[in-house]
């Protein structure tokens, strides 16, 4: 498996509608929907299905978000490093940065009814889905601020409103409910589709076969996501597993393999994979990536690995780097534009640690709040039918 | 609610010194009632094998009596005769009649009709979907329930038989009973896990577990048994309602019992225990198949002389401490009688409960008997002796009441 890709084609615009003379150009427009294509890094590789063409239609406006979102995500996963090293984020602390072109990419081919659903290296998949950094940053120093108002942690970000389904810490667990939120979407006939995403360690657990095959055999509206960032934490991927082609892993199931460092490559395959689901049931992305950091932070993250080879993949493979390159390349920002925008990010990042830090730990009381629901407001009688009846809360 | 939750919060954590005390003398205890009962080798012996070889019928004898009691005090209408897994057929009808996010999964539940005949026909008129045959993939289709559930349906799930359910035990601890607290309220998982448990007919040990004293300590979840037609069709449509999820354990040697239940719609309610004798002089807790044995049990103290109350506890998480207090406060002695194992079961936690709130009432320690910490054999004679059996639950009773 080599990591290490050539890093040509992609750097010539096959068409560009909007001129691109320095006089027209507005400093990264906010609106402007020109279609540009950009060609992804490398082909796609489909095991039983066609798998979609390389040309990716894309817009300056979509550019400069791709941009400004990754760069917050890597931004917030930084800063989460420096927390978790000054203690005040604990326990499991499993950060994204290196993979955050997936996220980017999966959300701009669905929309917030789709559900999500992952393991625990979720933050730029919560953020990516609507939502804040202040409720981040809350719920990993378990403030009561966060997102699951301080009692889940890192490994348990949810927000139901957009469809995100969490954060779940035992590996391999979230694919059965995947399936589950896809037999719901299928049980209410809505037309929406269920990503459900694991890691390259999770594809080797049964539950994942076990799920896949009533998938299958019900026709659900599931794409299961492996992101393959080839290292279950310290173990590598070719001693983990037999066949390593986890996108052929499905048999009688379709795959496509994906470059995940390249943001409009996942988006293809998103869009594809949706359409795909909606009619013919489950299909799995294998998403080539990469995680900077190691698996957690207790994890140095070099004793499995070179440090050669983790820059060597920041060098080439960057998921920003390569946005960077087009944005000059297209001509839609300067490079001090570009700066700027990642200085603007760590601005909302540092200034989101601040509010955070403001809020207050839980008290006492809410340790018992949310363990239960309240009854259901029915008539009950009791057990001896005589004389107890009380309508419950 | 809260107020009972910090109780049993408290209930839970234990002081060692009076449990070892208790278990000590009700070990001791036990093993003399149990050679009180060899000594009378003939005659009890022969009543131990009518008594296990004709269990059904005495079963039916001792519901038919209660039932003919409770329905000459009720003025409700005459209501219609069903068998128990009739009854929690009707229940789980009536209860996707009304709400169509109802669904029910499990292994063969759809066209073969349930192995225990809980769902049948119920296929044919809800659909393939809503009554769904799954592969045999515990652990999967279990989170398939609670991920369906988080989506905002309210799905049932059935183990074929409960210790099938330990494959799924990751999901029903991890993401059933947590997801509401972990999520910070955001999300709620209303599924029913359901299933026969309990020592049937010579099973196994694999097809013989109990595994409400494994599940009793995760928190989020509520366990219900039922043990009549009646509460199972009250309790089944209770934790159908129940935005919580719940674990509702069925035994499997009762589901031929039958009882008169009523017409109308009645919906029980999950967290009160059912008095089935009101008495003075004891207390005997109980549940699920133990709760024959006790009644067989009581007749025969009734005749030498003694007023057990006898209270089926039927909710197993959170107990109903209200209902059992007002006993140990009239009767001030307690017998639990189960049929979990000795070490961990839910008489265990029980016991560590009434010690932890009811000790100034107490005139004697608690006794609890429990079967005995093997796996269940296949002989047909051990298995009787595995389980607790009417002959000891009477010498206890004569033993506490000294």
């Amino acid at each position: 498996m080599t990591l290490a890709r050539r890093s040509s084609g992609f750097l010539k615009p096959l068409s560009t509608a909007c001129s691109s003379s320095f006089l027209h150009r507005r400093p990264y427009s906010t609106d402007d929907t020109t279609t540009i294509t950009v060609e992804t890094s490398v082909p796609f590789t489909g095991h039983n299905c066609e798998p979609p063409s390389r040309s990716v239609d894309t817009n300056p406006k979509e550019l400069m978000t791709f941009f400004t979102d990754m760069a917050l995500m890597r931004r917030m996963e930084i800063a989460a490093d420096s927390l978790y090293k000054s203690k005040l984020i604990r326990g499991f602390c499993h950060l994204y940065d290196g993979q955050e072109a997936v996220s980017i990419g999966m959300e701009a081919a669905i929309t917030k009814k789709d559900c999500i659903i992952t393991a625990y290296r979720d933050h730029c998949l919560f953020l990516g889905r609507g939502g804040t950094l202040l409720e981040s940053f809350a719920e990993l120093m378990g403030r009561t601020a966060g997102c699951s108002n301080g009692k889940g942690g890192s490994m348990h970000f949810y927000k139901k409103e957009a469809c995100f389904y969490g954060g779940h810490g035992i590996v391999g667990a979230q694919v059965p409910l995947g399936c589950g939120l896809a037999f719901a979407q299928k049980y209410r006939k809505e037309g929406h589709v269920t990503f459900t995403m694991y890691g390259d360690g999770a594809a080797n657990q049964g539950q994942l076969f076990e799920a896949l095959n009533m998938a299958a055999l019900w026709d659900l509206p599931a794409i299961l996501v492996c992101e393959n960032n080839h290292y279950g934490m310290g173990t590598a991927e070719w001693r983990a597993a037999k066949s390593p082609a986890y996108y052929k892993r499905g048999d009688y199931v379709p795959g496509l393999k994906v470059d995940g460092m390249d943001a409009f490559a996942v988006k293809q395959a998103c869009k594809f994979a949706k359409e795909h689901v909606l009619k013919n049931g489950p299909i799995i992305l294998e998403m080539d990536t990469y995680r900077y950091h190691g698996h957690s932070m207790s994890d140095p993250g070099s004793t499995y690995r070179t440090r050669d080879e983790i820059s060597g993949v920041r060098q080439e493979r960057d998921p920003i780097e390569r946005i960077r390159k087009l944005i000059l390349a297209h001509d839609l920002a300067t490079e001090k534009e570009l700066k700027d925008i990642e200085k603007q990010a760590r601005k909302e990042v540092d200034e989101a640690i601040v509010k955070a830090k403001e809020s207050p730990m839980p008290d006492e009381p809410e340790l018992f709040t949310n363990v239960y629901r309240k009854g259901f407001g029915v008539e009950s009688f009791g057990a001896d039918r005589k004389e107890l009846r009380t309508t419950l809360p | 609610m809260a107020s009972i939750f910090q109780t049993i919060g408290a209930a839970t954590s234990l002081s060692s010194s009076i449990d070892t005390n208790t278990s000590r003398r009700s070990l001791s205890e036990r093993k003399a009632s149990f050679v009180v009962v060899r000594s009378d080798a003939a005659k009890i012996n022969t009543r131990l094998n009518r008594i296990g070889g004709r269990i059904d019928h005495l079963i039916t004898n001792a519901v038919a009596t209660k039932a003919d009691t409770s329905a000459a005090s009720t003025a409700s209408k005459p209501g219609h005769e069903v068998l128990l897994f009739e009854a929690l057929k009707e229940g789980l009808e009536e209860e996707m009649d009304r709400d169509a996010r109802v669904c029910v999964m499990g292994e063969d539940v759809g066209h073969y009709g349930g192995s225990y005949k809980v769902t049948k026909g119920l296929a044919p008129k809800f659909g393939d979907l809503r009554v769904l045959d799954t592969p045999i993939a515990e652990n999967a289709f279990t989170g398939m329930g609670i991920g369906a559930a988080m989506m905002g349906l309210r799905p049932i799930i059935e183990g074929m038989n409960m210790g099938f359910l330990l494959l799924a035990f990751n999901q029903i601890s991890n993401n059933c009973g947590m997801l509401h607290y972990t999520s910070g309220g955001q999300f709620k998982i209303p599924v029913v896990i359901r299933g026969p448990g309990g020592v049937g007919r010579q099973l196994g040990a694999e097809h013989s577990q109990r595994l409400e004293s494994y599940f009793q300590s995760i928190p989020g979840i509520q366990m219900v048994a039922c043990s009549t037609p009646y509460n199972a069709k009250g309790l089944m449509k209770a934790a159908i309602r129940s935005d919580n999820p719940v674990i509702l354990f069925e035994h499997v040697l009762l589901y031929n019992l039958k009882e008169t239940i009523p017409d109308e719609e009645y919906v029980l309610n999950l967290e009160e225990a059912e008095m089935v004798r009101p008495g003075q002089h004891v207390t005997i807790l109980t549940y699920s198949r133990m709760r024959y044995h006790v009644m067989q049990a009581a007749k025969t103290l009734v005749n030498k002389g003694y007023d057990p109350e006898v209270i089926d506890i039927r909710s197993l998480k959170p107990f109903d401490l209200h209902t059992i207090g007002n006993s140990v406060k009239k009767t001030h002695r307690v017998l639990i009688v189960e049929e979990c194992m000795r070490t961990g079961g839910i008489g265990a936690s029980l016991t560590a409960a009434i010690n932890e709130n009811f000790q100034d009432y107490l005139d004697a320690p608690i006794v609890c008997l429990s079967s005995q910490d093997v796996p269940t054999p296949y002989a047909g004679t051990l298995e009787e002796w595995t389980v607790v059996q009417p002959p000891q639950i009477v010498a206890a009773v004569e033993q506490l009441c000294q």
